[in-house]
């Protein structure tokens, strides 16, 4: 569960970044970017998960499973964001940064006040989505050792031999954490929605 | 570091690699079939006036939804057959498991594209005389099926990669074969960079396909 | 500067302003002055370059030849030969010292009436929240839509958002108001209300430089009317003299066309 916590929080500081350059950055910047996101979306999670665990400890940084796990999940989370935000930002009409430039506001001005509150109710519901894959996606990290539910849950059974019910809690455990999540991303899109 | 890229042991597996990428595509092709026929009945009961067959089809969808495939996977592989005292093959609980995946997220594509028909669509159909069903099969579907036909298409991509989940039961897939040959050769970034980028680029095609066949099969408009 | 000076100074100076998009000139070469005070209305066929030049002053559009005053201040590039932009914040200011007010309305539709018009004053301006307020709730008053200051754009119709389009423009105390053909993405029974808010800033002695459609209102409310055609300022006068005794020929096939 704390995997999946850490890699959305820092998968989402990412993919904010990732999206401001695939909007707004220079052009040898946003294809460099581009073609790395294009790279991390073609690739299957679990490659991914086991890519990152067996190539960063070949290069010599040894990380724990934990760590190379969250480091992995936190890049597939932040191709996700940037690319929402990206749509978000591009999906805005061209004459709100006109309106906003005319009262005189600058650019970053206009991107605090007028584009990004807009820009995230509208990426809201795919981001809510991309947390509930993030969670999904942790079970993964059981193959690489890290510890996490699904493991622990394979552990207990080894020693118990009383599969079915320690799967079913396990799987309940999971379908609750993702049902809430769900609720709670409509329950927030409904609060930051504007009246019409 | 003093790495030394040497790409030669992995291309000596490469027929194995690409077996695997076969496997892979099979197995998404086949769940894809199986999955659109689960969702198509699903997506009909959803919408349906019989409100049992409405609940039955959106308890399976919210439960199926919110679990993780490798759980499910797991669960079918390991579980199942325990209990229930009978041998099922690694491929084939793999990919019955991956049909139920894919048919749950088709349900969604289908119902949202069933719900954006125009009213009247229907209507005309029972108008000149047609059966409630026949309507459904002649008129209904065929437009119904193009406008999810993006969706579908984004559900396909998503399966053929979470086929690489089946190299965790060992099913002798491209990521299986990708992970033999990494604890053998110990060529790490070369099994991994050819492993990725053979999905990657078969995605990239499997998208450009389907676009293709998207634009033939248009409405003209 | 003395009273005479300031008196000579025009409010608006536009001098052989060119424009280049790509490869076609939309801007040949125009020239318009406005002293405080003035109403000038531009007519003129989709594609003559009325909305680019209304552009160009706000700087939403950037120009390669000729010059732009407000007040006397150089508008978006810095003196010299080398033309260069200048700085964002220089640039911020100087548009606010103009008001736009778009076709499209473009309000901030997750802000209310109030916030729409707050913004500019607490951020540009740098006002206390609750003098902005006062200023704000002023001119929605003005254009009628204090007893809506709490709806979102969402809630309100196409004429009442431009209503507060207006209000958020002419808040900030602009030298001069813009109006990019402000009623034509209105319903026709709607664009009355705007008109009429229009016609009110006039009357309190507003420099307004409008693009409209809307002969009889130009006719209505002008002190000059100025015809562009194909990038140029084809004829400008009065509006009895232009509507009634057109000198060029296309001038005179345009009002013919616009029928009124």
């Amino acid at each position: 569960m704390l995997i999946s916590v850490l890699a959305i929080s820092l998968g989402t500081l990412l993919g904010v970044g990732v999206g401001l350059v695939l909007v707004y950055g220079r052009l040898v910047p946003r294809i460099a970017v581009r073609a790395i996101l294009e790279y991390v979306r073609g690739t299957p999670v679990f490659v991914l998960i086991l890519a990152c665990y067996y190539l960063l400890s070949k290069i010599g940084i040894q990380l724990t499973a934990f760590q190379a796990g969250v480091f992995a999940l936190t890049v597939f989370c932040s191709s996700h964001v940037g690319e929402t935000l990206r749509g978000a930002l591009l999906a805005l009409p061209k004459g709100q940064m006109e309106a906003a430039k005319a009262i005189g506001l600058t650019f970053r001005q206009a991107f605090i006040y007028i584009l990004a509150p807009q820009a995230m109710r509208q990426a809201l519901p795919s981001w809510v989505n991309t947390a509930a894959e993030m969670v999904k996606a942790s079970t993964l990290l059981s193959v690489i050792g890290a510890v996490e539910l699904m493991l622990v849950t394979r552990q207990i059974i080894a020693r118990n031999f009383m599969s079915l019910e320690f799967y079913l809690i396990a799987g309940i455990i999971y379908f609750l954490i993702n049902f809430s999540i769900e609720r709670f991303g409509r329950y927030l899109e409904r609060r930051v929605a504007l009246p019409s | 570091m003093g790495y030394q890229l040497n790409f030669a042991p992995v291309w000596r597996d490469f027929d194995l690699l690409l077996s695997g990428l076969g496997l892979g595509l099979a197995m998404a092709v086949f769940a894809i079939l199986v999955g659109c026929l689960i969702g198509l009945a699903a997506a009909f009961a959803m919408v349906s006036k019989n409100a049992v067959l409405r609940r039955v089809a959106s308890t399976y969808v919210t439960i199926i939804r919110n679990m993780p495939l490798f759980f499910l996977i797991i669960f079918t592989y390991f579980v199942v057959p325990e209990q229930l005292g009978v041998r099922i093959g690694k491929v084939e609980a793999f990919v019955a498991t991956l049909a139920i995946y894919a048919g749950a997220y088709l349900t969604e594509v289908f119902r949202g594209a069933l719900l954006a028909l125009p009213r009247g669509l229907r209507e005309a159909g029972l108008s000149i005389g047609l059966t409630e069903w026949q309507t459904r099969l002649w008129v209904i579907l065929p437009v119904m099926l193009r406008n999810a036909l993006p969706a579908l298409a984004n559900n396909f991509i998503s399966l053929f990669k979470d086929t690489s989940l089946a190299a965790a039961i060992a099913v002798p897939d491209l990521t299986f074969y990708a992970r033999q040959i990494n604890v053998n050769t110990f060529r790490v970034i070369e099994t991994w960079s050819v492993c990725s980028l053979m999905y990657v680029t078969t995605c990239y095609l499997i998208a450009a396909g389907l676009r293709v066949a998207e634009r033939r099969l248009a409405i003209p408009r | 500067m003395s009273e005479e000076a300031s008196l000579e100074t025009p409010v608006l100076q536009i001098e052989n302003l060119h424009k280049k998009f790509t490869h076609v000139e939309v801007l040949k070469g125009v020239d318009l002055a406005m002293k405080s005070g003035d109403v000038v209305s531009v007519i003129g066929s989709s594609g003559s370059g009325k909305t680019t030049m209304l552009r160009c002053v706000n700087m939403l559009e950037d120009f390669q030849e000729g010059h732009i005053r407000i007040d006397g201040e150089e508008i978006g590039y810095l003196p010299g030969p080398d033309r260069k932009p200048k700085k964002e914040v220089e640039v911020a200011r100087q548009r606010a010292m103009t008001g736009m007010v778009f076709q499209q309305f473009n309000l901030f539709p997750h802000m209310t009436a109030l916030g729409n018009v707050t913004l500019g004053l607490t951020k540009v301006k740098k006002l206390p929240q609750d003098e902005a307020v006062a200023i704000a709730e002023k001119w929605l008053a003005r254009v009628g839509m204090l007893d809506r200051r709490g709806h979102y754009p969402g809630q309100l119709s196409g004429g009442q958002q431009q209503r507060v389009a207006i209000a958020r423009a002419v808040a900030m105390s602009p030298k001069v108001m813009l109006f990019d053909e402000v009623t034509s993405a209105l319903d026709p029974e709607l664009v009355n209300e705007v008109l009429n808010v229009i016609k009110a800033l006039a009357g309190d002695g507003m420099t307004m430089l409008l693009v409209t459609h809307e002969m009889k209102f130009a006719f209505e409310v002008s002190d000059r009317v100025v015809f562009m055609n194909q990038g140029r300022i084809e004829e400008q006068g009065k509006p009895e003299e232009l509507f009634r005794n057109p000198q060029s020929k296309r001038l005179a096939e345009f009002l013919k066309s616009a029928q009124f």
